[in-house]
Parts: structure tokens; sequence; C-alpha cells
């Protein structure tokens, strides 16, 4: 029986193969060190696009980082997303355009340097600056100078804004280009971080291990597969870490990483595949996360294409807004991680922010025979067939387009009125919404940069505003908006923003469609998880067992 | 033999030019790279204007190519968008891949050619078909359905392996994903070694291989195996280009950070830096890895001479 020696070897090999998996295996389990206030959570990453720079950071990887290691003069409040007053003592302005600011004394970076005025000064004069290449330098954009540091064409003139101005160690004076009352509010974002003069001495030092000033330091970065990150013993900050640390993974995709949480070799994956929405509850026994976060789904027109700006166009657009399902949407599809939108902000601003629900009242209510009626006031559905422009490669947006077009086909009675129209990668979608190249509606989502009622209102429908993709121009709106920027008392300023949306919802400037929640789920090893406004985790709470 | 080696290599280099400047072709169609860099947002047209000009991207394409490619022979294969040299990201990447390859080869060899045997010897008989059946199991299986499978039972239910591959992707947690990595291939191995054994059993020097009264081992092993590879060979040999570029679907499930993940993320994000880069090097391993198969030739059957 030589054949069977043969097999029998085989089957051997595979015994074994399998029995020295299993070695491997057992090893590398969790990073279940000690436990208590010096345990280590372990979580989710994904590698970060661009270069840790405080202002080259525009996507949520990069952002948890920035988020541990560094702190500015103010931080959104993770649980009401108010602005508040961290390294700032305080920041007054008479007259909305001037502001005088003084940073606190005490603080230091993690290598020991002071910070100091002039730590926000040259940071954010080097994130403005054309020629180095910061993807965020348009949050400088207000400041007085910045057209000179970042001209639209050509080179640069200066290296440094004029509106800004060391006038002592812990104060400095801002002059604005425009008012904008609440820009203050504004510097949470990490863009607006202080840096340690070594950033700008040994730029490639810095970048190998960053140094900031937050409740974590990085205590080892490898490019693209993990960073870990310790709690910073002497930060002086009241937030401190409740952890010892936290072990940031990268992960080629989210299932992977959602399979490493439920065999407990992860504590927090902070991105749950929409696959497994169905199953996570059971799976985690309710260690699971659903909370709003600062996006919004929308579908913008293109105000450029006349068959969607004409005299009465503004009805077409309501009644098709009138003719989606938002509610059957969302639960089918989403499993209730996205709720039906009824206005153009997030709740996540709170009612003292400026969301307001049913701002856009029953536009937004789903009512095929009101929907009908409007459609067809408004001229019908220009050449009776219309496509939403979306693109394929991220997001499962296929699903919820599909979905809207049939929503929309229900209600005409015509199920070829409208229908998806895919674009294969998202770069190639956005160059040709950059190029004014659609005929037809398009999906249009908004993350928000600050929790500010502006945040939703003004990059978007302001005319020739920067992520204004429809060209949407209402004298109306825009004059709204000034006075709102004007206006030093917030209550007030919030208004005349809400009076604002009042006019993108009376125009339909675009659908709205539903606010996104941020999803988590976390191992029993940890408690204490919550995700903040922007849905990143709040690492610096999480509690190890 | 030098002289054909060195024809090979010679030829090589119409090939390679070709294959780069196709891939360097089809990155370029596929989008604006610079607008990946910003997100969900518009791009700011300044600070996009000032990318372009810095990656060369401003150029024409044929000279954006000649530039790449003088780079190329420099050493110098660009820098990734997040500021990492591509050279870096090939040295973290490759040594993994290599690795699973390594491990998915020797299954392929192992297993693969120890069933063909098996079967092939005992063609018809039990043994025969479930093989057989098994095979084509496997090979209709997609490799995400078996990964995926292997994953949840080895890794969550049963909790013998972990499910995800640490960053330094040591062999021993390589094995699983390997496997996984070989299914399809070592099933087509099985299959070729069988039909080429069981073809060669009845040809004439195995017939005089028995009557000289060699043991069963020795004719199944030297004169009737070594004959039979060839088809066999072959296949490995391009199987090796396919494995390293193809293990994306492998790498994705079992979080290996190699390089099918390393492509995936530069045409996701338009890095056409690290795609070309990658591609690259993936034709080289491919070229090479075909010259070996030829050379092989000569060494399984002396009558194969090449001059």
């Amino acid at each position: 029986m030589r054949g069977a020696t043969h097999a029998k070897w085989a089957a051997g090999a595979v015994a074994v193969a399998l029995t020295a998996t299993a070695c491997g295996g057992g090893g590398g389990g969790s990073s279940s060190g000690s436990g208590g206030a010096n345990g280590i959570v372990s979580a989710s990453w994904g590698d970060p696009q661009n270069p840790l720079e405080p202002a080259n950071t525009n996507e949520v990887q990069g952002g948890k980082v920035l988020d541990m290691i560094f702190r500015g003069l103010k931080r959104y409040n993770p649980k009401t997303a108010k602005a508040e007053n961290w390294l700032a003592q305080s920041i007054t302005t008479k007259d909305s355009q001037n502001f005088n600011v003084t940073v606190k004394k005490g603080w230091t970076f993690s290598n020991g340097e002071k910070i100091t005025a002039k730590s926000f000064v040259d940071a954010w004069n080097y994130g403005a600056y054309l020629k180095n290449n910061q993807v965020n330098a348009p949050f400088f954009q207000y400041i007085d100078g910045y057209d000179a540091v970042h001209p639209t064409t050509g080179q640069p003139s200066a290296k440094t804004m004029s509106g800004l101005k060391v006038t002592g160690p812990q104060t400095f004076t801002v002059r604005l280009s425009q008012k904008f009352s609440m820009w203050p509010d504004t510097l949470g974002y990490a863009a607006f971080s202080p840096l340690p003069s070594v950033f700008f001495t040994d730029h490639a030092k810095w970048l190998s291990k960053p140094i900031g000033d937050g409740p974590y330091t990085i205590s080892s970065y490898t490019k693209g597969s993990q960073m870990k990150l310790r709690k910073w013993k002497n930060y002086p900050g009241p937030d401190k870490a409740k952890n010892g640390g936290v072990d940031l993974k990268v992960y080629t995709d989210n299932n992977t990483a959602y399979t490493d949480l439920t065999a407990g070799n992860l504590d927090l994956v902070d991105d749950i595949p929409a696959s497994q929405l169905k199953n996570v509850k059971s799976d985690l026994n309710g260690r699971y996360l659903n909370t709003p976060a600062g996006i919004i789904q929308t579908i913008a027109f293109p105000f450029y294409n006349k068959n969607w700006n004409g005299k009465n166009s503004a009805k077409l657009r309501t009644g098709l807004s009138m003719a989606i399902n938002r509610a059957q949407i969302t639960k089918t599809i989403f499993e209730n991680t996205r709720t039906p939108a009824t206005d153009w902000t997030s709740p996540v601003l709170g009612t003292a922010g400026g969301y307001q629900h049913g701002l856009c009242g029953k536009a937004c209510v789903y009512n095929p025979a009101e929907a009908r009626k409007l459609i067809k006031e408004g001229g019908g559905i220009p050449g009776g067939r219309m496509t939403i422009t979306y693109n394929a490669d991220t997001g499962s947006h296929k699903e919820w387009v599909d979905a809207t077009c049939n929503s929309i086909n229900n209600v005409l009675h015509n199920n070829k009125a409208c229908v998806g129209a895919p674009v294969g990668t998202f770069a190639d979608f956005r160059s040709r919404i950059t190029q004014h190249k659609m005929s037809g509606p398009f999906r249009a989502g908004w993350q928000m940069d600050y929790p500010l009622i502006q945040d939703f209102l003004q990059p978007l429908y302001y005319t020739n505003a920067s992520s204004n993709d429809g060209k949407f121009s209402s004298p109306k709106f825009d004059k709204l908006v000034n006075q709102a920027n004007a206006e030093t008392d917030r209550t007030k300023a919030v208004k005349l923003f809400q009076q604002a949306e009042g006019v993108v919802r009376d125009q339909m400037a675009a659908i709205p469609l539903w606010y996104q929640n941020g999803s988590a789920g976390y191992s029993d090893r940890v408690s204490n998880v919550e995700l903040n406004p922007f849905s990143v985790p709040v690492y610096g709470d999480i509690k190890v067992k | 033999m030098g002289r054909y080696v060195i024809r090979r290599l010679l030829q090589m280099i119409p090939v390679f030019i070709g294959a780069t400047l196709l891939i360097f072709l089809m990155v370029n169609v596929m989008g604006d790279p610079i607008q990946g860099l910003c997100g969900n947002k518009a791009c700011d047209p300044a600070t996009a204007a000032q990318l372009r000009r810095e990656f060369g991207l401003d150029k024409p394409v044929w000279q954006q190519y000649l530039t790449y490619m003088g780079h190329v022979f420099e050493g110098n294969f660009g820098t990734a968008f997040n500021g990492q040299p591509v050279i870096d990201l090939m040295a973290a990447a490759f040594p993994v891949t290599i690795r699973l390859t390594i491990v998915a080869i020797i299954f392929e060899i192992i297993i693969g050619i120890a069933l063909g045997v098996v079967t092939g010897l005992r063609r018809g008989r039990p043994v025969d078909t479930t093989v057989l059946l098994l095979t084509l199991v496997v090979i209709s299986v997609p490799t995400f359905v078996t990964g995926l499978l292997i994953q949840l039972l080895l890794g969550v239910e049963w909790n013998v392996i972990s499910p995800s591959v640490s960053p330094e992707a040591p062999f021993n947690e390589l094995i699983v994903p390997g496997l996984v990595l070989a299914s399809v291939s070592l099933a087509y191995v099985t299959r070729l070694t069988r039909t080429s054994i069981a073809e060669n059993r009845r040809a004439d020097y195995v017939r005089t291989a028995i009557a000289k009264g060699l043991p069963r081992r020795r004719v199944v092993v030297r004169h009737l195996l070594r004959n039979s590879l060839i088809p066999v060979v072959t296949f490995i040999g391009t199987d090796i280009g396919s494995l390293m570029g193809g293990a994306i679907v492998t790498e994705r499930i079992f979080n290996i950070h190699g390089v099918g993940y390393q492509l995936y993320q530069g045409i996701l994000r338009q890095n056409s830096q690290t795609v070309v880069g990658f591609v690259t090097v993936l034709v080289l391993v491919f070229l090479v890895a075909n010259l070996l198969v030829d050379l092989l030739y000569a060494v399984l059957d002396p009558r194969i001479r090449y001059a």
C-alpha cells in the first residue's frame, strides 16, 4: 500500500502545519499586559494618507493620532461639541475682526519646550505657506495676509501672514480679512495646533516620531503597520489619559479588524463593516456604539445646468426631496446607522449650536401625492429621465442611490425616471464635479471641520465657496451669512445662520438625506468607550479592566 | 547555455519597457492623483497646482515616463504621497509577500505533487475520485470564501490561530494564509501531475525500468515523476509571479501588509508612484521566474538542450 503511505504523509503534513499555526496563534494574542490605569488599549487603525503634520491631515486616521498628541487653543467637548478654552487663557474681540489671544502659562511640549505665542504663530504661518504643500492651508484663509502666502495662482509674495503678530511671550493678535464672530470656535481643529521648534529645525526627525503637547506621546511608530502611544505622565492638562497607552494597528480591511475584535485580539474597532451591522449587537454582547457624528449626506444639483436651474426648478427639487422615503432607506439599508435628516446641519451641534430639528419641514417628509404634484409643477424631470451620479469604489453608495431612485420611480409610477450613474473611482468622480460636467443630481457628503453651523452652510452654499460644487448662488443667502459672521452675539448669529438655512430650504439647494452616525465596537477588557462628534474614539477616557 | 541565458536576458529589455509603459499609461488614465489627497472635499486649487508641479504631473505623459524610468535606473522609485519613499514601502512589503509565496509554493509542491502522484497511480480508484472531486470544489470556490471561512472557523470559533497576521508576519503565522493562497493552484498542480503521471505510466521507459527489476519506489520517483514534472514546473514557475501579485485578496483577509495590500491602497488612493513601482518589480519577478522555469527543463529532461 505504497499509495496509502503517500496519502498518510500528506495528511501528516497538514496536521503538522495546523499544529505549528496553533502555536503561532496562541502566542500572538492580545496585548494583555497589566490592567487598570496602566493597561494598554489596542485599537484598529488605517494608514494615514498624508504625513502626520497637523495642517496636512484631513482624514480621520491621521486625525486620531493628532487628537491624542496635540492640544490647541480650544478643544471641542467630546460630549457636547462645544468649543472650550484649552491652551487659551482668553480670546477677546471688540469688532469680530481683531482678536487678542493669551496663551496659558505652564504648558510644554512633551520634549520639555515651553509653549508660547510663537509656537502658534509659527505653526500657522507654516500651515498657510503655499510651498509647504499643506492640504489644510485653506483653514487659515480668514487671516489677513493669507493671499500673499497662498495666492490662487503664481508664487507667494510673503512667507508669513501679516495678520498675525506676537505681542508678548504668551500673547498674540490676529487680524482677519473679514468679520467672523465665531472664528475663535474654529480653533479646536487640529490644523491650529502649536508646533515645537524641532518641527522646523529637524523636520524629517519630527515626522518619523511626531512630538506634540497632548496627553499621549508616541513611543514607536512603524509607518504602515503600527503606532504605540503611551501616556505622558507630565501632561499639564485636565484630560489626563485614563489608561497606560494605546496601540494603533493598521488593518488591511475593516472586516479583518472586526474578526480580530470578535476573536478577542483587539480592544476597539471604530469602523464596523456595513456587512456586519446586522450581527454586531449579538456578536459583541451590546458592546457597540452608534452615535451621531457631524456628517450629513445630501444630493446636490448642478446649478450651472439650465435644466436644473429654471424658473420653477425649486419646485422640482422640493418634489424630488418629498419623493424619497428616508425612513425606509435608513432602516433597511443602513440598519439605523443613519438618521433621516430634517435640516442641513447635524444633531451634534446641539440646539444652542444651531441644529434645528424639523427646519426642513414637510419638504423632507415622504409624501408621494404632493411630490408628484410639485414635480409636475416644476416642469417634470428634465427630459423625462434623471441620473444620480456617485462613486462606486468606496462607501457602498450603490445600495442607497438605487434605493433612492427606486423611491422616486415608485412615486412617479415610472421605473425609468431615475437611475444611478456610477463613476469608477472617487478621484474621477471629484474631477467631473470640479470641472462642472454633471448633467444631473449627484451625491454629496459633508463632514464638518468644526462643530459650527457656519461650517455646514458657508462652504457649501455661499456663492463661489470652496465646496459649493453645484454652483448654488443666492444673494439673499450670502447677505444673511455675512450678517451672521459680523454678529458678535452668538445666539443672534446662530439665528441669522438659521434664516440663511431657510433660504437653502426654500430653494432646495441640496436635498438633505440623512445624518451619519459613527459606529464602534469594543472588547470586554475596556469600558467607558465613547465617540466624539467627529466619530473619533475618545481614547484618553477609555478604562482598561 | 550561457549564450541562451544572455539572449533571454536581452529579450527581457523590450518586454520590461513595454510593460512599464503600459502600466504608466493605465495609471494615468485612472484619474487625478492629487484629488485623492484631499479626501471628500474639493482640493484647494493653489495647493493642488503646487503639488502637481512638485510631482511633475503638469508635464506631458511621455516626459513623465522618461523622467520616471531615468529615476528607476538610478534605483529611485519616487516618493509615495504620504512622504515615504516607495523603495521603503517595497523593503517592508516584499519580504512579507515573499515569505507568503514561499509557504504557498511549498504547499503546492508537497501536497499538490503528492496527491497528484497518488491519484495518477491509482486512476479510477476511490482515492482518485475523492481527490478529483475535492480539487473541483477547491477550484470552483473563490479564494475569499475559503479565506473568510477558514479565518472564521480557525480564528474565531476554534481559536487555534490568530485571525490576523502581525505586522512582522513570521513564517508560522503565514501557514494558514499560505494554504489559502495556494489552494486553487494546489488543485491545479494535483490535476496536472495526475494526468502527466497517468500518461507516462504506460511509457516504454517505465516498462523497461520495471522489467529491469528496479524497486517500485525508484521507478516512480526517479523515472516516472521526473519526466512527468515538466508541465507542473511550468505551472508552478509562472504561478510564483501571479501569487506575488495576486495575493491581494488573501492579504486583505488576513491583514498581511504585503505587496498586494500596498498595490490595493496605491490604486485606491491614486498613488501612481507606488502602483507603477510595485508593478515594475512584479514584472521583473515574472520575467526571471519564467527564465528559471525554462532552465529547469534542461535539468529535468536531459534531452532538452539550450544553445
